[in-house]
């Protein structure tokens, strides 16, 4: 068995729940604590990948990404290669597609933090990074497991999306996805169960000892 | 007293204004003293560089730590002081220990000018330091919050009703060290209460603060005593006294404190002898007499008067204040009735009936 896009999905989704942890930290900080009118505007397009159809967005990606589009066109010009149909592209697509899995959690988590402990912190002598690497981060600690997980496990399981600017090209874009739906269409049942039992497994026992970890260990927060 | 610290505020909120122009000894307890939601403690955030408008100043005795006419703003974290918040706020998932180490560990050496070992000893933290502050009673956690500003060694100390979140046990426990703080340690402290009684035996200077804005400075015996701003304190207004501890009648559970060659009984006060005590006499507590009562009263404290001045309230109608002069101001709030009987008038004699003295015992009775 061809276990090439077993490591193309974790390969994906560890990069993209990289990205996504340093991009949706200040945004969320931003969205938990600001007062301004436009956060609930960003809020809700942040929010839209959960409630649209894949397709939709994949659709809207493709045509961004494309050689003539707003990103795809400065990109080709400054590397020279294309977005669609790469993994660079599914790696752009999937950080949009899992943007809300990982902004929400961190910003409940500053949330309930709160700016108090900051604060402090900064009246003890601490600058502005030295206080969130210090106190902040800890007290979200939870927040931050919680966002890597579900960002993780959520990019594992993208179909449409990469179906729409991936394709299923094999150690490029072929995700497990893909390649299920690809073993059913040619109606090799056995690897498909294979891999879809993998992914089943895995997933429940990553979201399984997060929950758990959750549930003994309470949050800093009170 | 050439050591100042000059903060003047201009900050337009939606729901209110506050326009403050302070200037202080940077020695000593300075008390914001004020009614839930007059400023005060906004007036500490601005101090500490939490909060910014678009007109300040702000120059701790030779440092300049806020001129926006000059574009000069320190941030907090730039700002050497020491904050203690309403409640605690330690942080939760350090130790005891680590919380106290985050302001030390961040000044640097040739700034730290408090003793670590001091600080411990002083608040009596020793047996705490490996305790999550989630094992500590809130009294705890405000000692530990308390020393934990202090070992930053700050230049300035900012206590914005650190007793507010404790009930009176807890109160107990740590205005004590509070007091203590300022008997050994050197720093300026601004102190923000809405309590007198809190606040009588450590402040210095008192500020009046309404609305956003300052109402008077000046000394606790002096404001006090002045019948306009008492009124300001309704219930509450009264004269302070400073009174030096003469004797302990054991027998009768009494003290007998002296001021001025006068003399007054008090419940008996774990203070020693020869010990200063700050009295706070409500005025509703005195009465006036033109005879002196002879056998015929139960009342201890009866002292010989002058009527300095006569104030009828605009907001009491039934009640009137008198200002008398025993040595030194004493207030007393008497009924109208008794004012048109006795006909009192500036430079009349007469006799003070103090019926209860109020000390802030219970949480000075240490």
């Amino acid at each position: 068995m061809d276990f090439g896009p077993v490591w193309l999905t974790l390969k994906l989704a560890t990069i993209t729940t990289f990205i996504l942890l340093i991009l949706c930290t200040p945004l969320a900080w931003w969205l938990a604590h600001s007062k301004s009118r436009w956060a609930g505007v960003v809020e809700a397009i942040v929010a839209l990948p959960l409630v649209l159809p894949p397709t939709v967005l994949g659709f809207y990606l493709l045509i961004a990404l494309g050689a003539n589009g707003i990103i795809g066109g400065p990109w080709s010009e400054l590397t020279g290669s294309a977005l669609v149909f790469t993994f660079s592209g599914l790696v752009i697509a999937s950080v949009l597609y899992s943007l809300p899995f990982v902004v929400q959690p961190l910003q409940n988590a500053f949330f309930s933090v709160g700016k108090k402990p900051l604060e402090v912190a900064w009246c003890l002598g601490a600058s502005r990074l030295d206080a969130f690497i210090t106190i902040i981060l800890p007290l979200s600690l939870r927040g931050y497991i919680t966002a890597a997980v579900l960002g993780f496990t959520h990019t594992m399981g993208e179909f449409g999306v990469v179906l729409m600017v991936g394709g299923s090209i094999p150690s490029e874009t072929q995700v497990l996805s893909i390649a299920i739906y690809e073993q059913v269409e040619v109606l090799d049942y056995s690897t498909a169960h294979t891999l879809s039992a993998g992914l089943l497994v895995f997933t429940f026992v990553v979201l399984l000892i997060v929950y758990t970890l959750n549930r003994r260990y309470p949050s800093h927060v009170s | 007293m050439s050591a100042k610290l000059l903060a003047q505020f201009d900050i337009q909120y939606p729901d209110f204004n506050l326009t403050v122009d302070l200037e202080l000894a940077a020695n000593g307890v300075t008390t914001l003293f004020g009614p839930s939601g007059s400023g005060k403690s906004t007036i500490l955030r601005c101090i500490a560089g939490l909060e910014r408008g678009e007109n300040g100043y702000l120059k701790i005795v030779d440092e300049i730590w806020q001129d926006e006419k000059n574009n000069i703003f320190l941030s907090p974290h730039q700002r050497s002081l020491g904050y203690v918040f309403q409640e605690p706020r330690l942080f939760s998932h350090l130790s005891v220990q680590k919380n106290l180490e985050y302001g030390f560990k961040r000044t640097p050496i040739s700034e730290r000018n408090i003793d670590w070992d001091q600080v411990v000893e002083m608040l009596a933290i020793e047996h705490l330091l490996q305790r999550k502050p989630n094992r500590l009673s809130l009294g705890e956690q405000q000692r530990i919050a308390i020393g934990r500003a202090l070992l930053a060694s700050p230049k300035l100390l900012l206590m914005d009703e650190p007793l507010a979140s404790l009930d009176l046990a807890r109160k107990r426990e740590v205005l004590p060290f509070i007091r203590k703080l300022h008997e050994e340690l050197d720093i300026p402290v601004i102190y923000v209460s809405h309590s007198l009684q809190e606040v009588l035996q450590i402040t210095d200077t008192l500020v009046l603060i309404k609305n956003g804005k300052t109402l008077a400075t000046g000394s606790l015996t002096q404001l006090c005593s002045e019948l306009e701003l008492s009124q300001y304190l309704g219930d509450m207004s009264g004269s302070v006294i400073e009174t030096m501890v003469a004797a302990h009648e054991e027998e009768f559970g009494l003290s007998r404190l002296i001021f001025n060659g006068a003399h007054l009984y008090v419940p008996q006060q774990s203070v020693e002898i020869g010990h200063t005590l700050r009295v706070h006499v409500l005025a509703r507590n005195v009465g006036i007499a033109l005879q002196k009562p002879q056998e015929t009263t139960s009342i201890l404290n009866i002292m010989s008067a002058t009527v300095v001045e006569v104030y009828v309230s605009k907001i009491n109608k039934h009640t009137v204040q008198v200002k008398l002069d025993v040595g030194v101001p004493l207030l007393a709030c008497i009924s109208r009735k008794s004012l048109h009987a006795l006909m009192l008038e500036p430079g009349q004699q007469c006799y003070a009936l103090i019926k209860a003295v109020s000390l802030a015992q219970e949480m000075t009775g240490v």
